[in-house]
């Protein structure tokens, strides 16, 4: 076959070689897993069968049922995010779909479009595949991978186009406060740059509630913010996310979504409108278990000597693993069986650190942790 | 959320916890999880710890049974008084004053059903407040003390992913 330049030019992720590496072993304690461990609320599941019981099996709306984005604007506004479900909201199959939409509505050929790295690894190849030219921004763990004003600057940004922006960040577990979130804004206004926010882990934070850019003053005609069901509502396997914003970016993303996608999945629609409407206790308690591995984690790697910021928020600590970060992860897998995501896969910024995902069992995390100790011990006895 | 609180989610999840886990879980020192329990048992919060056993995979005779009891009461005997004299009886697990068609609903085990009937027909009914029983045998259990029984989960999700 004769393949586009398009795809060809795109980079192999670095997740996969750690994917066959696992999955070549069969004693591994996987902690690269970046989905929860949680099944979906069971209303929700039963919402979906129910759905197919009924026989609601056609397309929806482009923009997703009526029902469902009118929950949507009633659940963000305790995130103090106003949007009309009528033009403001487009239900995708996935936050995924929602951010490659917003990139391909909002780049043009050409445009810069500044990513703080480490950060998910799907914005740079949407971009690309966009048109767009990627600009690295790293972050740096003396601020907590928070990113500043400064790392803006540093990294060339101002003559970017539109900025990605995901807070609560995968794989580092940061957050960003208002205030630090108040600094970027101000930076994106001065350089008249707009936001695609990705916001996917927005109900999963500790200590404190999310805040989002788009809340920032005069931010809101500039953002579109990007959310869904996966991480919350562990329901990724659904492909059920959104995208939140002005009408005329929304209208721009509908009208390449009606094209390409028609609608999201009709069964997650329904799953999800239930999820909204009677699921959040479940929510929460899954964010107290999540907050409990959380400590747990991240005390147990202060004890061992493993040096790791707090993590704020989704379900990753990314301690500092004092070097090579492929390699350690490599020898981990090797003598350990523990499987862990080495940083720099996530771009730069990461190396030299380690993606841990606690969306585990309690008694894996126990495990894990005292096998990693094993390892470090080895390590320091056999330099 | 208090830190007894928090000590309480950790332990109704798990019981088995050591105080060190605890600690790291919750965020408090050791010294700290030690107090909490200790005042938690203290006042009567904590009545005990237990495993939730499935019986039938224990491959152990064991028979249980809800059943319902309906008193009559009068002035000197009162809900308390007769909860008190079924409650005493180490056969009784669980024992509930409940709303609706009758006053109690007791758990009660043995190792036979003739051992429980015997011991409703002869111990229970025979109080003199106790106007009906009605023994109904567990047939089955599908889930305890929140935990599901049957086949455990197995984690599907792929080992490594972004």
């Amino acid at each position: 076959m004769n393949l586009s330049d398009r795809v060809t030019d795109l980079p192999e992720s670095g997740i996969r070689k750690f994917f066959e590496l696992a999955e070549a072993r069969d004693d591994v304690i996987s902690l690269g897993v970046g989905e929860p461990d949680f099944s979906a609320p069971w209303a929700a599941r039963t919402a979906a069968i129910d759905s197919l019981e009924r026989g609601r099996t056609s397309y929806t709306s482009n923009r997703g049922i009526r029902e469902l984005r009118e929950a949507i604007a009633d659940h963000h506004r305790r995130y103090d995010q106003a949007y009309d479900p009528g033009d403001e909201i487009l239900v995708t199959t996935g936050a995924s779909e929602a951010v490659d939409l917003a990139l391909r509505a909002l780049v043009d050929p050409g445009d810069v479009v500044a990513i703080h790295e480490p950060t998910y690894i799907s914005y740079g190849p949407g971009v690309e595949l966009a048109g767009g030219e990627p600009l690295s921004v790293p972050t740096r763990a003396a601020d907590d991978f928070a990113l500043t004003r400064e790392r803006l600057a540093a990294a060339g940004a101002e003559r970017a186009d539109t900025l990605v922006l995901c807070y609560p960040n995968n794989p580092t577990g940061a957050v960003m406060t208002g205030e630090q979130l108040a600094a970027v804004a101000a930076f994106c206004r001065e350089h008249d740059i707009q936001v695609i926010a990705d916001e996917i882990y927005a109900a999963l934070t500790y200590g404190r509630d999310h805040e989002s850019i788009a809340t920032q003053p005069d931010m809101r005609e500039r953002t579109v913010v990007v959310n869904g069901f996966s991480k919350a509502y562990a329901m990724t396997g659904l492909r059920l996310g959104y995208a939140l914003g002005p009408a005329e970016a929304i209208d721009a993303m509908n009208r390449i979504h009606q094209y390409t996608m028609l609608s999201a999945p009709t069964t997650a629609q329904y799953a999800a409108l239930e999820g909204l409407r009677s699921c959040d206790s479940e929510v929460a308690e899954m964010v107290s278990e999540y907050d409990r591995r959380r400590r747990f984690v991240h005390s147990r790697f202060r004890e061992m000597g493993l040096d790791c910021f707090e993590p704020r928020g989704a379900f990753y600590a990314f301690p500092d693993c004092g070097g090579d970060d492929e390699r350690f992860a490599e020898e981990l897998l090797e003598s350990q069986g523990v499987a862990v995501v080495p940083g720099s896969v996530f771009g730069e910024g990461g190396e030299g650190h380690l993606r841990v995902s606690y969306a585990t069992s309690m008694r894996e995390l126990k495990r894990a942790t005292d096998r990693i100790e094993t390892f470090l011990t080895e390590r320091r006895q056999t330099p | 959320m208090s830190d007894e609180r928090e000590v309480l989610d950790v332990l109704t999840t798990n019981a088995r916890e050591s105080t060190a886990d605890i600690a790291a879980q919750t965020g408090l020192d050791e010294d700290a999880v030690e107090e909490a329990i200790a005042s938690l048992e203290r006042r009567g919060v904590v009545h005990g710890y237990q495993a939730v056993v499935d019986w039938d995979r224990a491959g152990t005779d064991r028979v249980r049974a809800i059943v319902e009891l309906n008193v009559e009461l009068d002035r000197e005997t009162g809900y308390e008084e007769i909860a008190d004299r079924i409650a005493k009886f180490p056969a009784v697990e669980a024992l509930h004053l409940v709303s609706g068609d009758y006053d109690f609903a007791a758990e009660v085990a043995g190792d036979s059903m003739q051992d429980v009937s015997g011991f409703v027909s002869e111990q229970v009914a025979p109080i003199p407040e106790i106007t009906q029983t009605v023994t109904h045998y567990v047939m089955e259990t599908y889930k305890d003390g929140g935990v599901r029984f049957g086949d455990r989960d197995e984690d599907d999700r792929l080992s490594v992913s972004p």
